[in-house]
């Protein structure tokens, strides 16, 4: 790809919005992820019995359902993500490179 | 045992020698024709790749057409390995609550991968990891330390999976461990040097949806027979137990930086991994390698509750029924890590016994496929065509040393394999994951995000890294007492990562700006050029047509 077209790149505004709001949007889903993770980690390692107590009359604990959202939440940020990139993100980009090719 | 007496032996399930077991010994017919069935079906799809793999790019990335739902069920299939099904359910019967600890260490990198890695990779490289790395820095010194760091991550998963598979096969089928090995190490090198990555790709996804089924069917079954109730399940678990710990965290995390480390080996080391970094590079665009990780982080947490209900299911049916125990050892017969396939007998009889066993088996021929190929390119398109003949060299005979690369690979699995049968292992899974995470991923990571990177800091940093990982590894328990046997571990934590981790990142960071020199300034400015077509896509290397 010739520099021509990098430069027109970078030129166009639409291509230093696209770049902000999908780091942003990154950025935002890894420190959400970050958090969960390492705050599920970190009461097993200070304070494992709160994750020991009992739900109800039962002998589920409180550990067991937070476990399983972990792993839900994983997945559900991968889908937020990936929509959002699939639809919106790539349709800039589209655009961006539409931009770049009609100015040739 | 002679080979002609193979066919006999494998007809007899012989568990561990274990009387109890022995009259049960018809049963392993079923697994042996649903395994050849299997390695059959898979020969024939080597045959179908291996006259679509006619270029370079065949062969490593499959031509680049495999589809995001396609690719995420290989991906998944990578890493949901035969280690992580008996593993972790295994980990569960014996632990319950602890086990789901470590499924979820394992799953959350997959999201960061797809936030920070995924896309950037996929418009920025070709075959391997070390393509991104060394996109504007110095190719030999650059490739030459990816590599190492690859076929280093590569060799120590190999010998666990290989050690893995030969005790597995040798419970499983009563078939001498070396025999198993020989035997798994030629029909991966049959896969990957015909099939190249078309054949690994379709050997993993048969693999993960075979797997997926098993368990999937375990699983209902198991809730089945307790009403569909969680509560009921757990009950019956920690009544079979006589103790209500299973329910808890113990001690398997005990102290904050042992916690914390593990925590970051897992996540960050899983965007480290040589043959996992490699999927990206078979969907044709950002679009569908997004869509790979969105399917493999569904399939594999998905597969992880599997296996949390699996291990609890495992306690209510096995902990307290004589059939399964031994009498001499105590607990059950093979040891935890058999508890999978005692619960697939406990549900389905033989024949759904035979099932899972060869599922068991099916996932090592997958895993260590995708292994070797990842080895086989580090050596072939970095260290040869990049490194050893600097770019100048036909495609050809690319493909040639890669398949080359391939068989020597296999010979030298197939030998650590044996050489290390007896010796404590548990240690290489956590080693590879610690050199991915704290050499592979901060050169990966810091060259597409970080603007002043050069090469003499990627390589610094870099080394130190791995260096460190794998001294801390070498001085923490799982070695220096564990296989060198000394009294008391040096480094007292379970895992290096925190401070390898911190050891790179900050090596390449210093190293980076201290290099001053005239390359350098060159190479900071060809970011701005990698940053465009890591965020658009141009320039790409696209699918080729069939």
């Amino acid at each position: 790809m010739s520099q021509h077209v990098y430069d027109r790149v970078k030129a166009n505004p639409k291509f230093a919005e696209l770049v902000q709001k999908r780091s942003r949007f990154a950025w935002q889903l890894s420190i959400v992820m970050l958090v969960v993770y390492y705050a599920f980690i970190l009461v097993i390692a200070f304070s494992p019995a709160t994750f020991a107590q009992k739900i109800g009359e039962g002998v589920t604990t409180v550990g067991i359902p937070v476990g399983l959202a972990v792993i839900v939440i994983a997945f559900v940020l991968t889908g937020i993500y990936t929509q959002r990139a699939n639809g919106e993100f790539d349709d800039m980009t589209h655009q961006i490179k539409e931009e770049v090719r009609s100015v040739e | 045992m002679k080979w002609g007496l193979l066919l006999l032996s494998l007809s007899s399930f012989v568990f561990a020698a274990d009387a109890q077991f022995s009259g049960k010994r018809d049963i392993n017919v079923s697994a042996i024709v649903m395994f050849l069935i299997f390695v059959l079906a898979t020969l024939g799809i080597t045959y179908w790749a291996a006259k679509r793999t006619k270029t370079a790019k065949d062969f490593y990335t499959a031509g680049g057409g495999i589809t995001g739902f396609q690719n995420g069920l290989a991906i998944a299939g990578d890493y949901m390995s035969a280690a992580s099904f008996l593993g972790i359910s295994g980990l569960v019967y014996l632990k319950g609550f602890d086990g789901l600890i470590y499924s979820i260490g394992f799953l959350v990198g997959w999201p960061i991968i797809l936030f920070l890695v995924a896309e950037q990779l996929r418009n920025l490289g070709k075959y391997t990891f070390s393509d991104v790395a060394s996109y504007r820095l110095r190719q030999t010194p650059i490739r030459t330390l990816a590599a190492l760091g690859s076929l280093a991550t590569v060799a120590l998963y190999l010998i666990a999976q290989m050690v893995g598979a030969g005790q597995l096969i040798q419970i499983l089928f009563g078939l001498d461990y070396e025999y198993a090995v020989v035997m798994v190490g030629i029909l991966m090198i049959l896969y990957v040097t015909f099939g190249g990555m078309l054949a690994t790709t379709w050997v993993q996804i048969i693999k993960a949806v075979l797997l997926l089924s098993g368990a999937s069917f375990m699983a209902i079954m198991i809730m089945y027979q307790v009403g569909f109730s969680f509560e009921t399940l757990f009950s019956q678990a920690v009544a079979a137990k006589k103790s209500a710990a299973i329910m808890a965290p113990g001690g398997l995390v005990s102290d904050p930086i042992s916690a914390i480390s593990l925590g970051m080996a897992l996540m960050f080391g899983t965007a480290g991994l040589p043959h996992i970094l490699m999927r990206f590079f078979t969907v044709s665009d950002a679009k569908e390698a997004r869509k790979s990780v969105f399917f493999a982080t569904g399939f594999i947490g998905y597969f992880y509750i599997l296996t949390f209900i699996i291990g609890f299911g495992a306690i209510v049916l096995l902990t307290n029924n004589p059939d399964y125990l031994d009498p001499i050892k105590g607990g059950i017969i093979g040891g935890g890590n058999m508890s999978a396939i005692h619960t697939a007998h406990a549900i389905g009889g033989n024949l759904f016994l035979g099932f899972i066993s060869a599922v068991a088996f099916a996932t090592i021929l997958a895993v260590v496929s995708g292994l070797t190929l990842a080895g086989a390119s580090a050596v072939s398109h970095d260290l040869y065509a990049n490194v050893f003949a600097r770019g100048r060299v036909d495609e050809m005979m690319e493909m040639k040393v890669s398949k080359y690369s391939t068989i020597a690979l296999g010979i030298v699995a197939i030998f650590l394999g044996i050489a290390f049968e007896k010796q404590n292992i548990a240690f290489m899974v956590g080693l590879a994951f610690a050199i991915a995470a704290s050499a592979n991923f901060p050169i990966l990571f810091l060259s597409m995000f970080w603007k002043k990177l050069t090469t003499k800091g990627a390589v610094w940093g870099g080394s130190l890294g791995l260096l460190t990982a794998v001294v801390l590894v070498v001085l923490s328990k799982a070695v220096w007492v564990d296989v060198l046997g000394n009294k008391t571990a040096i480094y007292a934590y379970g895992n290096p990562a925190i401070f390898s981790m911190a050891v790179a990142f900050i090596g390449i960071w210093l190293f980076s700006l201290m290099d001053q020199s005239e390359d350098a300034k060159k190479e900071i400015e060809a970011y701005e050029h990698q940053f465009i077509r890591s965020q658009t896509g141009i320039g790409a290397e696209g699918a080729s047509a069939h």
